[in-house]
Formats: structure tokens, sequence, C-alpha cells
């Protein structure tokens, strides 16, 4: 990675989520949007990687160093976990509904509103 | 290279947290071990586990602030007394539960851990300042009450609303942790009270992932709890799945948000020129928005969604104020206003369920016609539930309103303080037709439901909430000086 400015990552980072955010938004089946709300948690990964990796050259005091790079590498762990935790109960949710009404468009899931 | 420390432990601070996770873990044992079995046994074990919880919260309000797990888990008076919120949430959700279950047909015993466990992730929030463990706490809390949204498996819209819940609830989350990213790379560390000592001497680029990295946290919070413009899911939610586990989503999940929002608010206050104008803006918004939306439901626990998104627009004004004159205003309102919130939430769910009937959900106001004449005391409760939510006196609810009224107006904030006046009397309408529904008597054609026994535990339910708002009116500086202790 000699030679990549942290910006660069960051930017890649940003890209991925903008385009979870929009996918989010713009897609109607539940799965895709649950893809897209992955990838704004790997983006959200990515920069904290990309800042734990270049963190000498922020604003943190010598000795605190490897106690900073630390904390983000453990809290891209703890994400990852967290995630493949929300992906067993999302598809077992969607599951559920798709053994309701063999059928899991978001735009007809319309019973609640008042 | 890296020397690893193994942290000290204190135990004592981890006690309250502990003992809910271990119950949690023994009433699903008892669950596997008599399956399909009646929930008796798992309901007496929570519930012990849960007073258990308190009074370890309780016995520590005498001991000093300290902090355990290389300064992740903190024990202040703050976290104490929102753990104990929490508990009384949880505690007052699973008591009524039972009746309302086998009503809707789905007294599965697995109900009991994952609330418990849902607790969990909530006393976790609050009681850590670092964005890890708030994380974790936020994500442990969220993805029980996913799972427990969806409990009602045959029933269309309670999966509806679980899906809801869980789409909107990562997407939130999504931008709590990309916001935590950038907070991370503005200080360096996962403790929020960097982001205090960072920002003096931060130069533009760091000022700007600081403002963008709260920011972003906000709207992830904000989610959660309920905040104008990201309340939409609410209503639908809070409709849609099983009702007690609405009443614990309402008080238990917004309580932890509003704590992890206090926490973040304290960390990020050097910019209070940036965020104080944009919250007062979502403040006066969540109080209208939801008042106004709420006038033409038909539906109780929509009226109650509702209510809860412009209750946590009160809150917001009691934390604003803090904020403003923090060392004229104290937490003893916000947490005195939490109190009889949660009380008198969890109350008025726990009535509205006794509309369930044979598997069916019954809450909408023309179902829930002559519930007076079926359960009298109930109903006769929920006049003070919902005495308290309009906020008139002799209730904990007009004490807690008028002390955060009292807040904005020592701190300045004026407009917020007449926003809230106006919003309690715009907000008498709607309660009172609720409370007209089940006055009026069957209509001809309607469905005739016989009169049942009321259950025990709805009855201690509603004579506990009912009580604990009458009683936080008449002894409210005892309260005040129980739950913040003397100043």
């Amino acid at each position: 990675m000699n030679g990549v400015p942290l910006v660069a990552y960051l930017l890649v980072g940003l890209f991925m989520f903008t385009i979870g955010v929009v996918g989010v938004v713009i897609r109607r089946n539940p799965i895709v949007i649950f893809m897209c709300i992955e990838l704004m948690l790997n983006a959200a990964n990515l920069t904290f990687l990309a800042f734990a990796r270049y963190m000498p050259s922020s604003n943190v005091a010598p000795t605190g160093q490897a106690q900073a790079v630390m904390s983000g590498q453990m809290m891209v762990i703890f994400v990852m976990a967290v995630a493949a935790a929300e992906v067993a109960v999302g598809l077992g949710i969607i599951m559920a509904i798709y053994r309701l009404r063999q059928n899991i468009d978001i735009d007809e899931m319309n019973l609640l509103r008042g | 290279m890296f020397n690893f420390p193994a942290p000290t432990i204190d135990w004592v601070i981890i006690a309250p947290t502990m003992i809910v996770s271990i119950t949690g873990l023994l009433a699903l044992c008892l669950e596997m071990i008599w399956p399909k079995r009646d929930n008796t046994w798992i309901i007496g074990v929570s519930l012990v586990g849960l007073i258990m919880a308190a009074v370890s919260v309780v016995a520590q309000f005498s001991y000093p602030e300290a902090t355990t797990f290389s300064d992740t888990v903190i024990r202040d008076r703050f976290a104490l007394v929102m753990q104990l919120l929490l508990i009384v949430a949880a505690f007052c959700s699973l008591l009524f539960s039972e009746s309302y279950l086998r009503d809707k047909r789905i007294s599965y015993g697995e109900f009991y851990p994952i609330i418990l466990w849902s607790l969990v992730g909530g006393m976790v929030m609050v009681t850590t300042r670092n964005m890890l463990l708030m994380f974790l706490g936020i994500e442990i809390l969220s993805i029980a009450l996913y799972v427990l949204a969806g409990l009602s498996r045959s029933e269309s819209k309670s999966e509806e609303s679980a899906l809801k819940y869980f789409l909107l609830g990562s997407f939130a989350s999504g931008f709590l942790l990309y916001g935590v990213a950038l907070l991370y790379g503005a200080t360096g560390s996962l403790d929020i009270s960097a982001i205090a000592s960072a920002w003096p001497r931060a130069d533009l680029m760091h000022q700007t992932l600081l403002v963008f990295g709260f920011g972003m946290v906000f709207v992830g919070l904000g989610f959660k709890s309920a905040f104008v413009p990201f309340h939409q899911w609410t209503p639908d939610v809070y409709q849609g799945a099983p009702t007690n586990v609405s009443a614990f989503m309402a008080a238990g999940s917004k309580i932890g948000a509003l704590a992890a929002l206090w926490r973040f608010l304290e960390g990020a206050e050097g910019m209070k020129a940036i965020w104080m104008p944009a919250l007062t803006v979502v403040a006066i918004l969540t109080m209208t928005a939801g008042n106004l939306a709420a006038l033409v439901q038909k539906d109780a626990k929509r009226v109650l969604g509702y209510s809860s998104i412009s209750h946590a627009g009160y809150i917001l004004v009691g934390i604003l104020a803090h904020f403003a004159a923090p060392d004229k205003v104290g937490f003893g309102s916000l947490a005195y206003y939490l109190l009889s919130y949660t009380l008198m939430t969890v109350g008025a769910f726990a009535v509205v369920s006794l509309g369930a009937n044979k598997g069916k959900e019954g809450t909408k106001f023309e179902e829930l016609r002559g519930l007076w004449r079926r359960s009298p005391f109930a109903v006769a409760c929920l006049i003070v539930f919902v005495a308290s939510l309009i906020g008139i006196p002799l209730t904990s609810g007009f004490a807690g309103k008028f002390m955060i009224f009292g807040d904005a107006l020592k701190a300045n904030l004026t407009v917020l303080a007449i926003a809230l006046a106006i919003n309690s009397i715009l907000s008498v309408a709607y309660y009172l037709q609720m409370i007209k529904a089940m006055f009026v008597d069957d209509v001809e054609g309607d469905e005739v439901i016989e009169k049942r026994p009321v259950s025990l535990g709805m009855t201690t339910v509603c004579a506990l909430c009912a009580g604990g708002i009458v009683a936080a009116f008449i002894f409210t500086p005892v309260v005040i000086e129980f739950l913040v202790g003397k100043s």
C-alpha cells in the first residue's frame, strides 16, 4: 500500500457508503436492500482500517499510538460479527414473510398505515 | 511489539448486566427442559432476576464513580439511574406478557430470554462512553427486538413490522457506524470523551471529520429514539409488533438511545454552536409532527406510537436545556421524565393489549368499544396513564413536563418552552378519542366478546404503573433526590 494516500481509501469508503444509501432508498427487494446495508457497514469497516493504518499521521499522543491502532482494528472484528448476526435475523424475517405470502416485494408491505 | 495487559475487572460494576444475562440463560434452559409447558416458571425466574438486578443497581448508588475493563465500562449516577429505568421498563412489560401472548396464541417461552437479552443491550449502552461498546449495545438491543417484533409469525402485520424495523434499524446503525468511523479517524480513539479534547486543537480537516461524524451518529441515534425526520417507522412498527414488545420498544429502546445521545452530546459540547440550533429545530418538529399526525389515527397502538414520538421531543427539550446551561440544569428532570414516561407508556400499552382476543390484535378504536364493561379496573388505570401522558396535574407526567418547561426557561430556550406548552394542549384531543372509544358501548353488529377475568399480571402492572405515577407526583422531590442524589 505504498504510495496510496489515506484520502484514496476514505473516498472509496465514502463511495461505497453512498452506493449503499442510494440502494436502500431506490431498490424494492428486501434482500437487495439488505445487501446495500451490508455495503454501508463494510464502507465503515474500510474507513476504520484506513484510519487505523494511517493513524501515526493523526493527532494522537505518541504513547497512545498502539492503542489507537488496535481499537480501530478491533472495531472491524466486532462489526463483522454483528453484521453476521444481523444477516441471520434478517434472512429469518424475510423467510417468515415469504412463507406467509409467497412474495417479498416491499411495495406490497402496506398493511400498516394510518 | 504490542503488549496487551489483561484488563482488571470490577465485578460489582457489571453485576446488574451479568445478572440479567444469566437470568436470560436460565430462562432459556427452563424452556428447553419443559418445552411447550406453561411459562410460569420462566416468568418467575425472569422477574426474580430483574428484581435482583434492580437491587444490585440501587445498592451501587452510594458507591463512588469508577471504571473497569480498561475504562470502557463506567459507573456514575447517570449510568445507574438509566439502568434502573431500563429494568423497570422490562419488568413492567414482562408482567402483562403471558396473558396477552396467550390471547394472541403465541405464548412461546423464548420470548422471555430474548427480551432479557435485549435489556442487556440497553444496559451495556448506558454504562459506557466507548463507541465500540455503545455500538454493540445498540445492536444487541435492536437485534433482539427485530426478532420479537416478528414473534407473531402467522400474522402478516407482525412480520411486516419486523421487516420494516429490521431494514430501517440496520440502515440507521450503518449511519451510526460510519459516524463512529469518522470520529475515530479524527480523534484516534473510540472514547467519546476524546472528542471533547480533540475539538479545540483540530485543524479544518479534523473539524470537518468531527462535525460529519457527529452528524452521522446523530442520524443513527435519531432513528432509534424516533426524532423527526427519522420517525416514520415508529407508528408502523408499534402497531404491527405484539403489544408487549411495543411497550418495551417504546420505553426501553428509547431510554437507551437517549442516554447514548446524552453521552455523545457531553463529548461534543465544544461544538455546541453547531448542533444546538439544529437540535432545537429537530425538537420542535418532533413534538409537533408527532402530535399532529396522532390526531387522525384510528388505532390505539398507532396513537401511542405517535405519542411516543412527541414525548421523545419533550425529552429532547430537557436534554438541550441541560447542555445550554450545564451548571444550572442537571439530569434530574430528564431521569424523572423518563421514569414517568416508562410507567405511563408501558401501562397504556398493557391496557390496550386487553383488546387481543382469539389470536387477533383488536386495537382499532371500533374494536376497543365496550372495553370499559369488560375490564373496568384496567380502563380506570388507563385514565391515569392518559392523564399523565397529557400532563394533567396530580400525575407524574405533569410534574415531569413542568420541570422540563422550567429547565428550558432557566436555560433561556424560551422558544422550546413555548412549543412544549402548545403541544401539551394539542395532545389532549387524540388521547381523549382513545379513552372515548373504550367507554362507548358495543354497536349493533359488533362481535360480542364475553367478559373474561383479567390476569393477575395485568392487574399488577396496572396497579404498579398507576400507583407509581401518582406516588411519583406526590413525592416528586423525594423521587428526584433518589434518582440524582443530594446536590
